[in-house]
This record gives structure tokens, sequence and C-alpha cells, in this order.
């Protein structure tokens, strides 16, 4: 692993971290649409697969030690063992997927970034989040989901903001 | 460093940072696979009593809950309408408990420590390729790119106020974006001429 590799992955952990002090969305269920998830979706798009990937776990890292680095101000291990947690640990592989599907398509338009960006940081990042939200309290898949679509406009938004930036960024810096 | 950590003396605050997680992850598995109401209302017990003997008030335990205070109520009437008030007692006292001796941990736990524990331990991963110096080069370089990231949206958003475009996300974002990764690549050569082993 070569330096710069350890800078971008410091660079997107950081990145994600300070996303967090965009002030959150309260849903009125104790859990915040917050702006955070689009840090992991550019840590797959701008870092790549690998550094993306090893970025997220370096951020989940950083909350179990006890810093409070998610969005309003939570850490520490409470906030990775929580009914809502599964999107939070869903996301280094969230990262590495988006990484790992755009650097097959070094073509890509705007359009397919958006939706490799959809794939990772939408339906796998809230697949995840639903299974360990029904497992945890119990309650059948159906409710999970039916709970979990108030994060999906939010998440929408996050997802066209996040392709232009890549799209942008592809052609201003080619050898990212 | 900003932290959750309360500071005091007592032997949960002495004990290294291993332990504490060894205990965290071995009573969080037990109550997953006890499926008992007796089992989460035991360890809810046990956990006051931990914090009893951390020296931290009650009142720093019902702290931890109050954020999630709605989620409990939410999941209590949700899991009544669905499956009665058995189970609905049973998952509200299991989610309470283990939150409680997770935020245990991380108050009676300095940072700094958790960061040694964990580059001390990253060593037996040293065969597969994981270089525990490096791992402490990446969580220092995070910690001190948080604030720079920060610093560097204020300028931009000036700039940008300045030609009016100040409510535009990607007006802001776009040049953000391209200053942080050229920062990271000057950090980096930086780094690499200093003759850093990578």
């Amino acid at each position: 692993m070569t330096t710069k590799d350890i800078v971008y992955i410091a660079l997107f952990a950081a990145l994600t971290a300070a996303l967090g002090i965009v002030p959150p969305i309260p849903t009125g269920f104790g859990i915040n649409i917050t702006a955070q998830s689009l840090g992991v979706m550019l840590a797959g798009s701008l870092a790549g697969a690998r550094r993306g990937g090893l970025a997220m776990m370096l951020f989940l890292a950083l909350i179990a030690i006890g810093l409070p680095l998610l969005a309003g101000g939570r850490g520490g291990m409470a906030a990775l063992v929580g009914p809502w947690s599964g999107y939070v640990l869903a996301w280094p592989l969230c990262a590495f997927l988006i990484g790992a599907l755009l650097a097959r398509r070094k073509d890509a338009n705007v359009w397919l970034i958006g939706a490799i960006i959809a794939f990772g940081g939408i339906v796998v990042m809230h697949a995840f989040g639903i299974v360990w939200y029904a497992i945890f309290s119990e309650i059948p898949l159906g409710v999970a989901f039916v709970n979990n679509s108030i994060f999906i406009p939010g998440d929408l938004v996050k997802v066209v903001i996040a392709a232009l930036l890549t799209n942008g960024l592809r052609r201003a810096y080619p050898n990212l | 460093m900003l932290d959750l950590y309360t500071p005091g003396k007592s032997i949960f605050h002495r004990t290294s940072p291993g332990p504490k997680f060894l205990l965290l992850l071995i009573a969080g598995t037990t109550l997953f696979f006890v499926d008992a109401v007796w089992a989460p209302l035991l360890a809810l017990c046990a956990t006051l009593v931990l914090y009893r003997v951390a020296g931290l008030p009650q009142r720093k335990a019902l702290e931890q809950l109050r954020p999630v205070l709605w989620l409990f109520l939410f999941f209590f009437v949700l899991q009544w309408w669905l499956s009665g008030p058995y189970l609905a007692a049973f998952v509200v006292l299991r989610l309470a408990a283990l939150l409680l001796l997770a935020s245990l941990v991380t108050l009676t736990t300095r940072s700094s420590d958790m960061i040694d524990t964990i580059t001390r331990s990253l060593r037996f991963l040293r065969p597969i390729g994981v270089n525990p110096d490096k791992v402490g080069l990446a969580i220092s370089l995070a910690l001190r790119f948080i604030p720079v990231l920060s610093n560097i949206t204020t300028e931009v958003r000036e700039a940008q106020k300045a030609r009016g475009l100040e409510r535009s996300v990607l007006a802001v974002a776009m040049p953000v974006a391209i200053r942080t990764i050229k920062m990271a690549d000057d950090i980096s050569d930086a780094i690499d001429s200093r003759g850093y082993r990578s």
C-alpha cells in the first residue's frame, strides 16, 4: 500500500466525519436523515473499491473507539450495536461495491455512474439496514421495509449530488 | 482529544480496553441467543451495578438512554401491536441493556488508549500484510483532516458567495472536492519526500 493510498483512506474517512456536521433532519423515530451517506458514496466513487472500503472501516473504527463523529454528535460502541446500526455497518461494503463496479466502466456517463452509486448507496445499504433492523427488533421484514422508506427521498438527492461530483471530477482529474 | 470519556479512578477505568471489549462482545452475543425475558432484565441490573462500580451516577446512565427514548417507545408500541406485551418488553429491555453496556465501555475508556490497543493488537496481522504503523498514520491523518475539510468548505463558500453562488450545492462541492484531492496528493508527496517507508 502506497503513502497515497493511506492519505486517501484518511481523507475519505475524514470527509464522512465532516459531513456529520451538516445538521441532520429528524424523522421522529430517534433516527435522523443525515448527509453522511454521501461520504460513503464518494469514498467508493472517487477513492475506488479498496481505498473506499478501507476508508469506511477506518471511520467505523473511529466511531468504535468513542469519537462522536456520527451526525448529531453520536459515537461510541452504543452507536454500532443499536437497531439502526445495520446501515452504518454496511458502509465498507457499499463503498467497496461502488468502487469495484465503477472501475470496470471507466467510460461511464453520468447516468450509469448514478445508477451504480444508487445500487451501492441505496439498494445494498438499505437491504442491510432493513434486515438488521428486522432481526434486532424482532419485527417482520415487511414492516421494516415500510419504515425504511422515509430515508429514500433524501438518499436519492445524495445520489444525484454524488453522481454529478464524480462525473465532474473524473474529467477534472483523469488519473484519480 | 474530543471523545466521550468521563474521568475516574475505578477498576473499570483502570482495566485496559481489550477485556472491556471482550465483555461487551460476550454479553452482546449471549443476549441475542437467550430468548427469555429474565436475561435482558438480569443484564440491565448487572449493567447498572457496573455503572455504580465505575463510580458513575445513575443520572449518567439515564443520559445515555435519553436520545433513544422515543425509539424505545416506538418499538414498544409496534411490538405490542405485532406480537404482544411480552416480546415488546423483551426487545426494549435487551436494547436498553446493550446500549447501556456499550456506553459504559465508551465512557470509561480514553480514545487514545483504544488507538494504542488497536495498533498493538494489529501486530498479529502483520503476516497477512497489515502494517500497524500505517494504521496509526491513517488514524492521525483522518483526525487532522476533519477540521481542514471544514476550513476548505468555508473558504470556498465565501468565494462563491462573492459570485452569488453560495446556494448552489455543486458550485461549492466541486471546488471543495478538487482542492481536497489536490491537497491529499500534495500531502502524500510530502510524506514520501521525507523518507516515510511505505
